[in-house]
């Protein structure tokens, strides 16, 4: 890549042979989180959720939906460098399937990064393929990703 | 025909692969913009993404009257974990294992 801009609307898709309510435990609760999602801890409420290393604050966002095991969605701001901390907050969303044969279809989605660019950059590439990949092998093995 | 087999069978084909870059350059297009980009047949570029979309490569939302295409890279990651990390750490490992050998006899 000669510039670094990413997109402002990122769709990532995956099969899991997991229970919606498996894989809405796994985003949701912070024991599974710190063994999938960058180490952090993060803790979600209908209000609010918080994502944490080492007690440190990382990331803050309102939650505008939780449906569980169905549908959440939450605001988005990176605290842990000061550039993306002071950009526009944006928005994820994590959307579960329930498919044939014991998988469910885990769709994140996330956009309203016009007003975060550098946020766009940092979540894109290998951002939200290494939390995806690492939950699709916590889920299906038990183990977290060997790195 | 397992989710690899897709993979592999969709990235096979250098349509599906501009149509890939295509995506990854800017996200969110319709059939009609990357029809535009490409001297083939409307028919043509929709049985390329519907491999691509069946691949899981990319991915359909609906915004409106619009069916806008996202390129979805969490297969290729999946495939990259799969079969080059695989590679490469046995690499590694003898390596170290070498190492380790060569150092003994020393």
């Amino acid at each position: 890549m000669t510039t670094m801009t990413a997109q402002a609307t990122q769709v990532y898709q995956v099969f899991i042979k997991a229970t919606p309510e498996a894989i809405w435990d796994a985003i949701t609760k912070p024991e599974f989180t710190s063994k999938y999602f960058h180490g952090v801890t993060i803790e979600t409420t209908p209000e609010e959720r918080r994502s944490y290393h080492d007690s440190e604050l990382k990331n803050v966002g309102e939650v505008m939906e939780y449906d569980p095991p169905r549908r959440l969605v939450h605001g988005w701001i990176s605290y842990y460098d000061p550039v993306l901390a002071a950009e526009d907050p944006s928005r994820v969303s994590w959307e579960i399937e329930p498919q044939e044969s014991g998988y469910s279809l885990l769709t994140v989605t996330h956009d309203q990064l016009e007003g975060a660019p550098q946020t766009a950059v940092n979540v894109s590439g290998t951002g939200w393929m290494m939390v995806l990949s690492g939950l699709k092998t916590l889920l299906e093995t038990g183990e977290p990703l060997a790195g | 025909m397992n989710d690899d087999d897709r993979v592999f069978k969709a990235l096979a084909d250098p349509t599906r692969r501009h149509l890939l870059d295509r995506l990854f350059q800017r996200d969110g297009r319709t059939l009609s913009e990357l029809e535009s980009e490409l001297e083939m047949t409307r028919f043509g570029v929709m049985k390329h993404l519907r491999l691509l979309e069946e691949a899981g490569l990319v991915v359909t939302r609906r915004q409106g009257r619009e069916k806008l295409h996202y390129l979805n890279p969490v297969p290729i990651r999946l495939v990259h974990d799969r079969w080059i990390d695989k590679y490469t750490e046995h690499r590694v490992s003898a390596l170290a294992e070498l190492k380790t050998q060569l150092e003994e006899t020393a």
